[in-house]
C-alpha cells in the first residue's frame, strides 16, 4: 500500500511538473465564447477563428519569440458563467491578455475582472456600453448598433427618405439597436413614425406589419434584429405586398438569412461589414486582401461559410499581436498602451483607428450598404 | 375589413401550429396522466431530420417519412429507457423526467445536426392567396388541413379501436386496466410513438413557416401546453380549439392592442379562462374519471 501511495504521488509530482514546465514555454490568451446556447452562432466561429490563426501564429514562429496559447472556455451565453471563467484565467491561468466575450451580457460581466487585475481585454460583443464611458482595459472590435442606425439613416437620405416605421425583436440586440435608432434618428433628420415589436420566437408578423401598411406617410421600414424573425418578418412583408424600401440590420448580415428568407429577400438592404461582400470589393480597397484571406483560410480549415463574427475574433487577436509585437514583451500595461495607439489596422471589420478615448476605432466607413439581388449581396454605390 | 382578416389569417396561420403541438400532448396524457414536455423536441427532430436527410440528397416526401419513423424511435426509446424504469413514481416524477428527455434532446440535436436555422420548402406553391384585401400562404392551409386530418384519426383511434379504448381505461385506472387483461405498459408505450408521430408530422408540415433550429421545441411546446389547457387537456378537439383561439388571441391582441404585449394579453385571457373553468373549454369533469 505505502509503495503504491508514492507510485501514485510520483506521478502526480511529475505531472503537474510537466505541466508548469509547458505552461512557462508559452504565453497564454484567454478567451471565454459562448460556444454553446443561444449564442452559439457567434461564439462557435470566434473559437474556430481563434484556434486557426493562433496555430498559424505560432507555426510562423509565434510573437516576440514566444509560442501564443488559447486558453478557451465556454460560457454558454451565460453572464455568471462567463464571470467565473474568467476568474479562472486571471487566477490560474494566469492570462497576458484576454479576447472574448461573445456576448454584451458576458462583456460587462466580466470588466470589474479585468480592469482590477489590470490585463487588456478585447470584447467581440457588439453594444456600445462596453467602450461608452471608456475604461482603461477594455477594447471592442465589432462595430455598434448605433453605427448600423447611422449608416441606414445616411442611405435613406441619399434617397430622400426621411420618415420611417419600426419593426423591431425583443430580444437584446433588437431592443439594443432599436434604442439606439431612435436615440440618433433627430440627429440625423429622421423620422420615427410607428413601431412595432415581435417575439424573438414568433412565426408570423403579419399584424404588425399590416399595421405598419396602413400608416400614412411611412417611406420606409427598418427591421433591427437577430435570428430567424427577421427572415419571417422579410417573407411577410413580401406576401402582403408591401412595395416601401425595406431595412434589415447588420445582425442578419449572413448567407443563411437569403436562405431563410428565400426570394422575398431581394430587394432588402442592409449595412454589413465588407467581409461578407470580400471578392466583389474593388481592388482598390484597403481592406480586400485582408478579407479575401481571412475568407479563404477559414473557409478552407472549417468548410463552414464566414460570418461576420468569427472576423471580429480575427480583429481582436490581430490587434492584440501586433501591439504585442511593437510593445516588444508581453508586459500587460506596455501591451495595453500599444492597442491603444492602434493606428490604420486594416481588419475584416474596418480599418481601426484607436486613441485614448476611442477604444474601437472604427468610423462609419467599415459598414458598407449592401442590397440583395438575386439571392446573393451587391453593393450599393 | 382588410385588417381584421389578415388579422385572422395570421391567428390561424399561427394557432394551427400551436393546435398540432397541442395535439401531441393529448395521447401521452390520456394514456398516462403524464404531460410530455419532450414533445416540442419531437416536432424539432420532425423539421430537423427531414431538413438533414433533405440535404444529404434524399427526395424530400421520402426524407419526411424516414424524419417520422426516427422521431417515433426516439419516441419509444425516450418511454422504454426513462419512463418505463421509473415506473410507478407519481406524475410528476415523470413530467420532470420528460423536461431532463427534453433537455437531453435539445442538446444532442445540437451534436447531431448542427446550431443554425433551416427551412424547407412549402408543399404548394409559394404565391399568397389574396382574400378580399388580406393575404394567406397556401402553407397555412397545408397545416390547418394536416390539423383536421390528424384530429379525425385520433379520433377514431381513441373511440372506434380496443386499443384505443384500452388507452382510455389505462388513464383512467391503471391497475384495474391491467386487472382486466390490457397490456398497461405496452399501451403507454405506444402513446408515446404516436405522440412522437404527430410532433414529426408537426414539425414537418410548420417548418416552411417557422423555420427550425435545435432549440425551436422549447416555446412550442409550452405554447403548445398553453393550447392544451386552454382547451382541456386530453380532449382532441380541446387541443385544436385551445390553439386556434391563443394564435387568434396572439394576432388580434398585436393587431389591435400592442404587439409589445401581445403575449401578455393572451396570456392573461387564458388565465382567466382558466380562473372561470380550471378544467379548460373541452376539459372532461375529474368525476367522469374516477
Amino acid at each position: 500500500m505505502p509503495a503504491y501511495a508514492k507510485t501514485v504521488a510520483a506521478a502526480i509530482a511529475l505531472w503537474i511538473a510537466g505541466a508548469t514546465g509547458q505552461a512557462s514555454a508559452q504565453v497564454k490568451v484567454g478567451a471565454v465564447l459562448s460556444i454553446t446556447g443561444p449564442a452559439s452562432f457567434l461564439g462557435d466561429p470566434e473559437k474556430k477563428t481563434l484556434e486557426i490563426y493562433v496555430d498559424d501564429i505560432n507555426a510562423k514562429g509565434g510573437v516576440n519569440g514566444q509560442k501564443l496559447q488559447l486558453v478557451a472556455y465556454d460560457d454558454g451565453a451565460d453572464a455568471n458563467a462567463a464571470r467565473t471563467f474568467a476568474t479562472r484565467l486571471v487566477e490560474e491561468d494566469k492570462v497576458v491578455a484576454m479576447v472574448g466575450g461573445t456576448t454584451t451580457g458576458a462583456t460587462l460581466a466580466m470588466i470589474p475582472l479585468f480592469e482590477e487585475a489590470q490585463i487588456p481585454f478585447i470584447s467581440l460583443a457588439g453594444a456600445i456600453q462596453i467602450i461608452e464611458p471608456v475604461r482603461k482595459w477594455v477594447f471592442k472590435t465589432p462595430h455598434t448598433d448605433k453605427m448600423a442606425c447611422e449608416k441606414i439613416f445616411a442611405d435613406l437620405k441619399q434617397r430622400n427618405l426621411t420618415t420611417v416605421a419600426l419593426i423591431s425583436g425583443t430580444d437584446a440586440f433588437g431592443k439594443s439597436m432599436r434604442d439606439q435608432c431612435v436615440a440618433v434618428a433627430p440627429k440625423a433628420g429622421i423620422t420615427v413614425a410607428h413601431e412595432e415589436a415581435y417575439g424573438p420566437r414568433d412565426s408570423d408578423m403579419t399584424p404588425q406589419l399590416t399595421n405598419i401598411k396602413g400608416k400614412t406617410g411611412v417611406q420606409a421600414v427598418i427591421n433591427p434584429g437577430f435570428g430567424q424573425g427577421p427572415a419571417i418578418v422579410t417573407r411577410n412583408y413580401r406576401q402582403l405586398g408591401i412595395t416601401l424600401p425595406f431595412y434589415q440590420s447588420h445582425g442578419v448580415a449572413s448567407k443563411q438569412f437569403i436562405d431563410l428568407a428565400g426570394p422575398a429577400a431581394d430587394g432588402v438592404r442592409l449595412p454589413a461589414a465588407a467581409l461578407l461582400v470580400a471578392e466583389k470589393l474593388p481592388d482598390s480597397d484597403p481592406q480586400k486582401p485582408v478579407v479575401v484571406a481571412y475568407t479563404r483560410t477559414y473557409q478552407q480549415k472549417t468548410g463552414q461559410p464566414i460570418s461576420t463574427f468569427g472576423g471580429h475574433a480575427y480583429d481582436g487577436l490581430m490587434i492584440f499581436v501586433e501591439a504585442a509585437k511593437r510593445a516588444g514583451s508581453f508586459d500587460k500595461a506596455k501591451v495595453r498602451d500599444e492597442i491603444e495607439k492602434t493606428k490604420n489596422f486594416i481588419g475584416t471589420g474596418g480599418v481601426v483607428n484607436m486613441s485614448p478615448t476611442d477604444h474601437l476605432g472604427l468610423d462609419l466607413s467599415a459598414f458598407r450598404m449592401l442590397e440583395i439581388k438575386g439571392g446573393d449581396w451587391t453593393l450599393v454605390q | 375589413m382588410p385588417e381584421f382578416l389578415q388579422f385572422a389569417f395570421s391567428g390561424l396561420t399561427v394557432g394551427a401550429v400551436y393546435a398540432l403541438v397541442a395535439l401531441g400532448f393529448t395521447l401521452i396524457y390520456n394514456a398516462s396522466d403524464v404531460i410530455n414536455f419532450a414533445q416540442g423536441e419531437f416536432v424539432m427532430l420532425g423539421g430537423m431530420a427531414t431538413v438533414f436527410l433533405g440535404l444529404a440528397g434524399v427526395p424530400l416526401p421520402l426524407a419526411a417519412c424516414l424524419a417520422i419513423v426516427a422521431t417515433v424511435a426516439v419516441g419509444l426509446a425516450l418511454h422504454r429507457f426513462a419512463i418505463e424504469p421509473a415506473r410507478g413514481a407519481g406524475a410528476v416524477v415523470l413530467i420532470i423526467i420528460t423536461i431532463g428527455a427534453s433537455i437531453f434532446l435539445r442538446g444532442a440535436a445540437q451534436v447531431v445536426f448542427d446550431k443554425r436555422f433551416h427551412s424547407l420548402p412549402p408543399w404548394i406553391g409559394g404565391d399568397a392567396i389574396r382574400v378580399g384585401g388580406a393575404t394567406i400562404l397556401p402553407q397555412s392551409l397545408v397545416v390547418l388541413g394536416g390539423v383536421v386530418v390528424i384530429v379525425v384519426l385520433l379520433w377514431a383511434f381513441i373511440e372506434r379501436t380496443l386499443i384505443g379504448k384500452a388507452m382510455v381505461a389505462t388513464a383512467a385506472n391503471e391497475l384495474a386496466a391491467r386487472l382486466v387483461g390490457i397490456d398497461t405498459r405496452r399501451i403507454v408505450g405506444l402513446s408515446f410513438a404516436i405522440s412522437a408521430a404527430i410532433g414529426a408530422v408537426a414539425g414537418i408540415l410548420i417548418t416552411p413557416i417557422t423555420l427550425t433550429s435545435y432549440d425551436v421545441g422549447t416555446l412550442l411546446a409550452l405554447k403548445g401546453f398553453a393550447a392544451a389547457m386552454l382547451g382541456g387537456i386530453g380532449s382532441a378537439v380541446g387541443a385544436v380549439v385551445g390553439g386556434l383561439l391563443l394564435g387568434l388571441l396572439e394576432a388580434f391582441a398585436a393587431g389591435y392592442v400592442s404587439s409589445q404585449y401581445k403575449d401578455a394579453v393572451a396570456f392573461l385571457v387564458i388565465l382567466i379562462v382558466l380562473l372561470a373553468i380550471p378544467r379548460g373549454l373541452f376539459g372532461r369533469a375529474s368525476v367522469e374519471r374516477v
